[in-house]
């Protein structure tokens, strides 16, 4: 990007209250960045057509003669709004059917695979794993940096939208249907990404978190998912046979224990996320014991049964268990 | 009253009408068309008192929208916001759109039609005045009924465009969504009324001598509006048929593992939805080439390029649908030629925000409220059309689509191309209808708090959703950088309610509707709706010459007043107005209106009945509603067709007659333009059925599943039957020997034999095995069983009809609309079934492996 363009940029981005994780307008992939520009160029030509507009009315209201007895010839409709609007649109209709060059030929395999399959109200992740077993994974997504990942989206319900602003451009999730998006990284970074397309009662608090990090970071981070957590402390090893005894391993999945369940978000790495609940709630052992209760006081239209059939240190050792799958 | 000699403008002498008129003829033709008194005014049709209904009631539902609107504005206005839960603001925000679009926006400007075409092109009332009342109390009671659905909890909340599998039976268990589906599509019934009224009237109703092109552009846009509305309705109509369908019996059209698909009814949907938005837009365009040149004193410069431009965007418009589209993953090429289509339709708009500024270039704009508003207009919706350019691009779009940006930009273009041209319509035409006209001052009020309280509102919402903040969400986090931008946007739109309150101040305190003595032409116009107006509209019909009568002709409003011109007069002591050629507006006959009654209003209680307790699963209830509506209807249609009553001298050497049958019938139009209704209808069906074919081809049956080709030789011969029925009573009607009771019991026969040809062919396929809900294929055989049996129903019940009145003696060989408006729509039920037949047996054969 142009120093100017920055400096603009940083500008209007002082000016707006911003956390920029979620934001078209501070892009931190490769789509982002060619819309962003995308974006500044139709301002800026919006703009002058609207400044074009208003003299004109302006004039043909109280201007000189000579400008009126021209705006009222009928040459001045038949170019200004006729000729002047059609070599522009067809400029810019070239200009972008350049920038879809990419999604109308066919691409060359990409690096990473990713399915995220849209459910109501979450999402639900898979890597590919060693031999074709998956890892599952829930709302937070890692991804490499500067490597082109394919987001395969599905959907398990209703129509969702996977939308990561700062990365790229949306893509709906529709049943009987998979699509497929590319996103690349340009930057370290978390980017938060949130459902567009209205799903339901939740749907204002379906998000999720692009974390994207080095290439070795990723690989380290695959190769540890894939192997088992075993909790530590006599509380989270409590919290884990009562997590097993309770059931809660019928919806919820836990890789390395008897916790096989799919119905719900896997939980074997939810001690390392950032957010809970779609990223609705920061992950702190008070929100965990809060959505464990009743989730849908914590987050209204979730579809998780509420569990009030637990005692205070009950309650303490599942989230310390939970915590600990990291 | 009459003017004395001494009075009259000295060309008088060569005026259609001699004067001064005949003692009383005046109070005759007042009496016909005199308005009952009291609560009994319910019963009445003129247009000028239907139109008032309606615009009051279109107005009252843009305020309750609007207050929903500002619920939903306090409910975003700091992040994590407890004022609404989410079933609730899910609730309101699916009725604010919803309320808008089908009860506000398209009844608002359909009332404007019904309220000022007779009075601008010079007629007496519209063609058809009891359909027209009958769609306004359909629509009353159905909106208010379906609004009230918000006091209970039960209101639809699947968003204003209903996408399934969402509001499928598994997702939206509720009622909510049958109120949308079984509510809404019934008002529809309504706008296609208004439609078919509306298309008859500017093409047959015309004043002599007002060829298209002298007409003003207002009726070129309400014909245009109402071609559209043709062709689009039906699309979400069939949608709606077939989701409610889907909800209450299981046939799976939208259910992707039964081979239906979930696009399918945005595809239907949005074929309706985009010409939707520019229904809305150009009658809004219409008033504005109205009021801009009376404000500058000079005719519309660029008259036909407006007309070639707003007949583009009528074609136009139906080949953008896929733009709300564009992030479901359809392929690219594709996008680009919808990207391509949706920004070549910003260049007929250019035509005429360059016209309209280049007549207020020709002339002197007097700063007016109406003129503030059109100001007002072009600038709000300039910067929407703009916004629109930058989301017709795929990449663009991919990150505006579902996010508040499309939200300004839809509210731009629609509040500013539609609500403030209506504003400035209503302070413009109201000296016509009251009389008093509204107040230049609290008009400059209402304008300043409404303008600035909308920009406020709805600018800061571009940002908003390009830096993230997806649409229909009941509340977003702290720290996203958003909560300034909702905080203003909610300021704005307090401001903007508080110029609406101002201007309903002033209406309260001035506008005084009447079909009496009004305000008058306070702006010195051109056009014929400012003639001095009553009951019966004008006095006497003019003959027009020129676009702005008024103008060019200084004594034509104390001539129209003194009865100088056509048909000053009652000639069959009815309601009478002239129709006249569709082009250059030749005098064809005298058209007998009917006058106030009951069976219209009944008749639209017992529909909105039916339709209502129908989705509340009252079926037996529902069921009395029907007929209680059909027979309604039945007493209602006993009374039009009235018998000929001679030739008419209308003045000026012209006598016409007073009774018309065949293709110069108004009636018969009508009926061409229901026939084109049905005949969308079923290419909507014809779509979907070709597309879940493309989208789950493994569904479709092999050869052995299919019913044998000789199945289909019963079907078929009864339709001959009934086609060889009804060609002979049309030759022993034309033979004219009295067999009236003949021809009653042939086409009864003949009725029945095309009901017979469709049950027939349904238990064909049921005998073969084939269920509805087993798959998307199969539910679409069943749909167009489903869609004949609407029609072959309606050629049933018009058949019956058509036989009582031959054997009452109310249709013969000259007196015949009624047979001839049944033989149009039973051979188009012909055609439809046989081609139905081809398809489900056809196309199956066609493409099995």
């Amino acid at each position: 990007m142009s120093r100017l363009r920055r400096l603009v940029l940083s500008l209007i981005l002082f000016v707006l209250p911003a956390c920029q994780q979620q934001s078209a307008l501070a892009p931190a992939g490769e789509e982002a960045a060619r819309v962003a520009l995308l974006s500044w160029i139709l301002f800026a030509g919006a703009a002058v057509i609207f400044v074009i507009v208003l003299a004109a009315l302006g004039f043909a209201i109280a201007g000189p003669e000579r400008l009126r007895r021209r705006l009222r010839a009928e040459g001045a409709i038949r170019f200004w709004g006729i000729a002047f609007p059609a070599v522009t649109l067809a400029v810019l209709l070239g200009y972008g059917l350049w920038l879809m060059r990419e999604t109308i030929a066919s691409p060359s395999p990409a690096a990473l695979r990713v399915e995220v399959t849209g459910e109501q109200f979450w999402w639900r992740v898979a890597y590919d794993g060693p031999a074709t077993k998956p890892i599952a994974e829930a709302n937070e997504i890692r991804i490499p940096v500067g490597v082109e990942v394919e987001f395969v989206l599905r959907t398990a319900d209703v129509i969702h939208s996977f939308w990561v602003p700062s990365l790229g451009g949306k893509l709906d999730m529709i049943p009987g249907r998979t699509n497929r998006m590319r996103l690349k990284a340009e930057r370290p970074g978390i980017y938060r990404g949130q459902c567009a397309e209205y799903c339901g009662t939740a749907h204002a608090l379906m998000s999720m978190e692009i974390v994207a990090v080095s290439q070795a970071e990723f690989d380290s981070w695959l190769a540890a998912a894939k192997a088992p957590t075993v909790p530590v402390s006599e509380t989270a090893r409590r919290g884990a046979a009562l997590f097993l005894a309770s059931g809660c391993g019928a919806c919820h999945a836990v890789r390395g224990t008897r916790a096989e369940g799919t119905i719900g978000p896997d939980l074997s790495r939810i001690g390392a996320r950032r957010y809970l609940a779609a990223a609705s709630l920061p992950n702190t052992a008070e929100n965990l014991i809060r959505f464990i209760t009743d989730s849908s006081a914590a987050k209204p239209g979730s579809l998780m049964p509420p569990f009030a059939i637990f005692s205070p240190d009950e309650q303490h050792a599942l989230a310390a268990y939970l915590a600990s799958l990291k | 009253m009459t003017t004395p000699a001494s009075q009259l403008p000295d060309d008088a002498v060569g005026l259609p009408s001699v004067l001064p008129r005949p003692e009383g003829e005046r109070e005759r033709l007042e009496a016909v068309w005199r308005s009952p008194r009291g609560w009994r005014v319910i019963t009445e049709v003129n247009n000028t008192v239907i139109g008032y209904f309606y615009i009051a009631t279109a107005f009252l539902f843009f305020l309750l929208a609007g207050i929903l609107g500002l619920l939903i504005r306090l409910q975003l206005a700091v992040p994590g916001n407890d004022f609404l839960s989410p079933q609730t603001y899910n609730q309101i925000f699916t009725m604010h759109g919803t309320v808008m679009m089908f009860l506000f926006a398209v009844p608002a400007v359909e009332a404007a039609g019904i309220l000022l075409l007779p009075q601008m092109l010079g007629a007496r009332d519209l063609p058809f005045p009891r359909l027209g009342a009958f769609a306004f109390w359909a629509y009353f009671v159905g909106g208010l009924v379906f609004f009230c659905t918000l006091f209970f909890g039960t209101a639809p909340d699947g968003g204003w465009f209903m996408y399934p599998p969402l509001t499928g039976e598994r997702f939206s268990p509720g009622i909510g969504a049958d109120w949308w589906l079984l509510g809404i599509g019934f008002i529809e019934i309504s706008a296609i009324a208004g439609a078919i009224e509306i298309i008859v009237g500017v093409l047959r109703t015309r004043a002599p001598g007002m060829t298209l092109t002298k007409m003003p552009i207002f009726a070129w846009t309400l014909l245009i509006f109402a071609g559209m509305i043709v062709f689009a309705f039906p699309a979400v109509i069939l949608a709606t048929i077939l989701l409610e369908l889907e909800r209450a019996f299981g046939w799976p059209f939208f259910i992707a593992e039964k081979g239906g698909d979930p696009l399918l009814w945005q595809h239907l949907f949005w074929f309706f939805g985009h010409p939707e938005v520019y229904i809305i837009f150009l009658p809004a365009a219409g008033m504005v080439s109205m009021i801009v040149p009376t404000m500058t004193g000079v005719p519309l410069v660029g008259y036909r390029l407006i007309v070639v431009a707003l007949i583009a965007v009528g074609f136009f418009s139906f080949g953008l649908w896929v733009h709300h589209m564009f992030t479901t993953g359809i392929p690219a090429r594709s996008l680009g030629f919808f990207s391509a289509a949706s920004m070549a339709v910003a260049i007929p708009s250019g035509i005429q925000v360059f016209s309209w500024i280049a007549t207020i270039a020709a002339g002197r704009l007097k700063i007016t409220v109406p003129s503030l508003f059109v100001i007002g207009f072009l600038i709000i919706f300039t910067l929407g059309g703009l916004t629109g350019v930058m989301v017709a691009m795929v990449p663009f779009d991919r990150q505006a689509h579902d996010s508040y940006f499309v939200v300004a930009h839809l509210h731009y273009v629609l509040f500013g191309g539609m609500v403030f041209p209506l504003f400035a319509a209503i302070y413009y035409w109201v000296p016509a209808f009251s009389r008093r006209p509204l107040s230049e001052q609290l008009g400059r009020w209402a304008f300043a708090l409404i303008f600035l309280g909308f920009n406020i509102a709805f600018l800061p919402m571009h940002i908003t959703g390009l830096i993230g903040m997806p649409r229909r969400v009941y509340t977003y986090p702290a720290g996203m950088g958003w909560e300034s931008l909702n905080m203003v946007s909610t300021l704005g739109a307090f401001m903007l309610a508080a110029g609406i309150l101002v201007f309903l101040i002033d209406v309260a305190r001035n506008i005084r509707l009447t079909t009496g003595e009004r305000a008058g032409d306070v702006w010195q116009a051109g056009s014929l709706e400012w003639l001095p107006n009553h009951g019966f509209g004008t006095r006497s019909i003019p003959r027009i010459d020129s676009r702005d009568p008024l103008w060019d002709r200084p004594g034509l409003a104390r001539e129209v007043e003194a009865g100088a011109y056509y048909l000053p007069r009652t000639a069959t002591g009815g309601r009478e107005t002239i129709v006249t050629s569709p082009v250059e507006a030749k005098p064809q006959y005298v058209m007998r209106l009917t006058g106030p009654g009951y069976a219209h209003f009944a008749a639209a209680v017992f529909t909105a009945g039916f339709f209502l307790l129908l989705t509340v699963k009252a079926v037996v209830l529902a069921g009395l509603c029907g007929v209680g509506a059909i027979v309604a209807i039945m007493v209602w249609m006993w009374e039009c067709d009235q018998a000929p009553a001679g030739e008419i001298d209308i003045g000026g050497g012209i006598t016409l007659p007073s009774y018309a049958s065949g293709p110069v019938s108004h009636s018969w139009w009508a009926m061409v333009v229901l026939m084109l209704v049905a005949a969308a209808l079923y290419l909507s069906y014809l779509f979907g059925y070709l597309y879940l074919w493309t989208v789950a081809p493994q569904f479709w049956p092999v050869l052995s599943e299919l019913p044998s080709l000789s199945s289909m030789l019963a079907p078929s011969s009864l339709l001959v039957v009934s086609g060889a029925s009804l060609e002979a009573c049309r030759r022993l009607l034309d033979g004219g020997r009295e067999r009236e009771g003949t021809i009653a019991v042939l086409l009864t026969l003949g009725a029945i034999s095309l009901a017979g040809a469709l049950g027939v062919d349904i238990l064909q396929h049921g005998r073969a095995g084939l269920r509805p809900q087993a798959s998307g294929y199969a539910a679409m055989v069943y749909a167009n069983a489903a869609l004949q049996a609407q029609i072959a129903g309606a050629v049933l019940l018009t058949a019956g009809f058509a036989a009582a009145r031959l054997v009452a003696g109310r249709v013969d060989r000259i007196r015949r609309v009624v047979f001839d408006n049944l033989a149009l729509l039973w051979t188009y039920s012909l055609g439809q079934t046989a081609f139905g037949l081809a398809l489900t047996h056809g196309f199956p054969r066609l493409v099995a492996i």
